[in-house]
């Protein structure tokens, strides 16, 4: 069975287009072009050299030997902390705004939690001198001070948004709301892989050059491009939809999602959507949703920013209903304790997010000659209050 | 024929379409309000049904829908409140949710219970149109249910159009790029919008809603439509008069005409 998305913007059941009437041209606009510009050969020569040059591409796959010998399998590392910004989130960003440009919008919005792609987008915006405004929940701005600084610094509007529970939710309703009321100028930047068609599909298509170096660097390090595994954490997605992209009919790879527990997925404190969500619609597309009996948008909690999503992209809503992949929840104690044996073993400190990917590796039985490869989506930067919380 | 369009036949202006959150400002007060609007005068009235994410909503309705679900209001509870609205009120009533409370009771069940409860139809913004006529119109029609669309500035003659061909009863006219909330004036290009509507001789009657909040806003909706539909000024006469609706619906009547 062959894994793409419908001309109605669908994974199996999961997908569409569930937007305000007000909304309609602008996504309309973006569905009918997205695909010419991104197959666009000037569009292509710029965003590839913008990687190469600016975010620093093509990131390391990264033999990770001392892991390896933990885990007794032959474990390699997807680098995408060492992209500019410290996170996979820039691949999208600086994708989707020289689209924005392309379509002759001046004004971007974007959504954060953590501040990744708040600061992914601030940092492209002030590159091609860009209006920029962030939303951002007053509780996660409160909470991530040297983030907020820094789109500050870089020239970008922060708004603190007070409605509903003040978090990455909130701050993605106040995002469509600006949009409502600005749909002629402004250009929305969604920083996962999730919202209405064309956006699922098309920050997948940008975050997929994370799963084209692999094939290449994979052939060159062991002689063949595909691995056993390839293991991703999934909060919106974006990360895990770039890393799997190349290799979803490809069925000799094994998918691997991790998705946060947060203190486990019977205690409701967890951020765990596909464990533990329903079919719903929140933000645009049908898909796995954390809620209550009657269709209320239930808060979810992780100690990681990134991942404490209640929703879930629709493509992961998908493989995971059809059995392509395998979904692991993580707990908060099982990501910090892989965090910190990857600074010990590695030498490389971990986000938050990507230590749930490393603790999924405890999780799965291994032979000792697979071929296992993880994507760090970010460095641990952002997360050190937390590791430091937790163990002084 | 249904009461939607019995309205329309029987008044061709100064139609008055009143919203309010259900469960706010108190949980019970739901057939309150609708007994008080209908006594007032109000001539077709919109039930919110809250959610926990209006994404198309201002900051009023957020904060009446925010304090309905504190208060406790769910979409089976609503439907249980007004079982009986039809013993005591004859004028159109309709729904208004976002989709996904909707989807989770069940849209058939949904159907059903409006059907059996004597409710006209339904205005759910995030459901485009093509979604709704591929998923959801055979089950709505079945019931005798009307889905009212809505047309914004930013809907091209084409889609207005074909909305206007999927609509029976009314076409709910967004009057700005914007999201639900009081506005002082419509004049300059909202109004050139409003013409280039009326120009259109749609089959269906219009009524022009959002940013409704004083005469000059209600007028400027009935000289080019067949009335107005105000949500977000009642919500905000309801929070000045917590305990007494009717002089929450004075209040805003006194807004409207003066």
């Amino acid at each position: 069975m062959k894994i793409q998305i419908d001309e109605n913007g669908y994974y199996g059941r999961y997908g569409g287009a569930f937007i305000p009437e007000i909304l309609h041209r602008n996504f309309e606009e973006l569905s009918s072009r997205y695909l010419d510009i991104l197959e666009d050969s000037d569009f292509q020569k710029e965003f590839r050299q913008m990687l190469h040059d600016y975010v620093g591409r093509p990131t390391p796959l990264y033999y990770a030997s001392r892991l390896s010998e933990a885990v007794n399998a032959r474990i390699y590392l997807k680098r995408e902390d060492l992209n500019h910004t410290g996170a996979h989130k820039i691949n999208n960003a600086l994708g989707q705004i020289l689209m924005a440009r392309k379509m002759g919008k001046k004004r971007i919005l974007a959504e954060t939690g953590a501040g990744q792609h708040g600061v992914a987008t601030a940092t492209v915006a002030a590159l091609f001198n860009m209006e920029c405004i962030v939303y951002m929940g007053e509780t996660d701005v409160e909470r991530q001070q040297l983030n907020v600084q820094k789109m500050k610094m870089l020239g970008a509007k922060v708004v603190p948004v007070k409605s509903g529970n003040r978090t990455l939710k909130d701050a993605t309703n106040e995002a469509f709301r600006d949009w409502c009321n600005h749909p002629d100028d402004t250009f929305y930047i969604i920083g996962s892989a999730v919202g209405a068609k064309p956006y699922p599909d098309l920050v997948a298509r940008l975050q997929s050059v994370i799963s084209e170096e692999i094939k290449k660097q994979l052939m060159e390090k062991e002689g063949r491009d595909c691995p056993d595994y390839l293991i991703a954490c999934v909060g919106g997605g974006s990360n895990a939809a770039g890393t799997f992209y190349h290799y979803l009919n490809d069925e000799r790879v094994r998918l691997i999602e991790a998705e946060a527990a947060g203190q486990g997925i019977d205690t409701g404190k967890t951020a765990a959507t596909i464990h533990c969500g329903t079919e719903g619609i929140l933000h645009g597309s049908r898909s796995l949703v954390m809620q209550t009996d009657d269709g209320q948008i239930i808060e979810p909690y992780s100690i990681s920013a990134g991942l404490d999503y209640p929703g879930i992209g629709p493509l992961h809503a998908h493989l995971s209903e059809i059995g392509r992949t395998q979904v692991l929840a993580i707990t908060d104690d099982e990501a910090l304790k892989a965090a910190y044996e990857l600074t010990r073993l590695e030498g490389i400190i971990p986000a938050m997010e990507s230590a749930h990917a490393l603790a999924a590796l405890h999780k799965l039985k291994f032979l000792p000659e697979d071929i296992v490869v993880l994507t760090v989506s970010g460095r641990g930067d952002k997360d050190m209050p937390s590791f430091i919380a937790h163990f002084s | 024929m249904n009461r939607i369009n019995l309205l329309f036949q029987n008044k061709k202006s100064r139609i008055l379409s009143v919203y309010f959150s259900a469960g706010f400002p108190h949980l019970h007060d739901t057939v309150t309000i609708i007994r008080t609007l209908e006594q007032k005068g109000i001539d077709l009235v919109e039930i919110g049904i809250p959610f926990s994410d209006p994404l198309a909503d201002g900051p009023v309705i957020q904060n009446s829908s925010n304090i309905a679900l504190r208060n406790g209001m769910s979409l089976s509870l609503l439907l249980d409140q007004l079982k009986d609205i039809r013993k005591e009120v004859s004028i159109p009533l309709v729904f208004m949710g976002y989709i996904n409370p909707i989807l989770r009771y069940g849209f058939e069940k949904f159907c059903a219970r409006c059907a059996e409860i004597g409710i006209d139809g339904f205005i759910i913004p995030d459901l485009p149109m093509r979604e709704y006529l591929e998923e959801f119109k055979t089950t709505a029609d079945r019931f005798h249910l009307e889905n009212i669309l809505l047309i914004t500035p930013e809907t091209s003659d084409e889609r207005i159009r074909e909305i206007d061909d999927n609509s029976n009863g009314f076409i709910y006219m967004v009057s700005s790029a914007s999201t639900t909330g009081m506005q002082k004036s419509f004049a300059g290009s909202k109004e050139a919008y409003f013409d280039r509507i009326n120009a259109m001789k749609l089959k269906n009657p219009r009524l022009i809603g959002f940013g409704i909040s004083n005469r000059e806003t209600y007028d400027s909706a009935c000289r080019h439509a067949s009335g107005g539909i105000v949500g977000s000024a009642f919500v905000h006469a309801l929070e000045q008069h917590p305990d007494n609706i009717p002089a929450a619906v004075d209040t805003l009547l006194l807004q409207l005409n003066s």
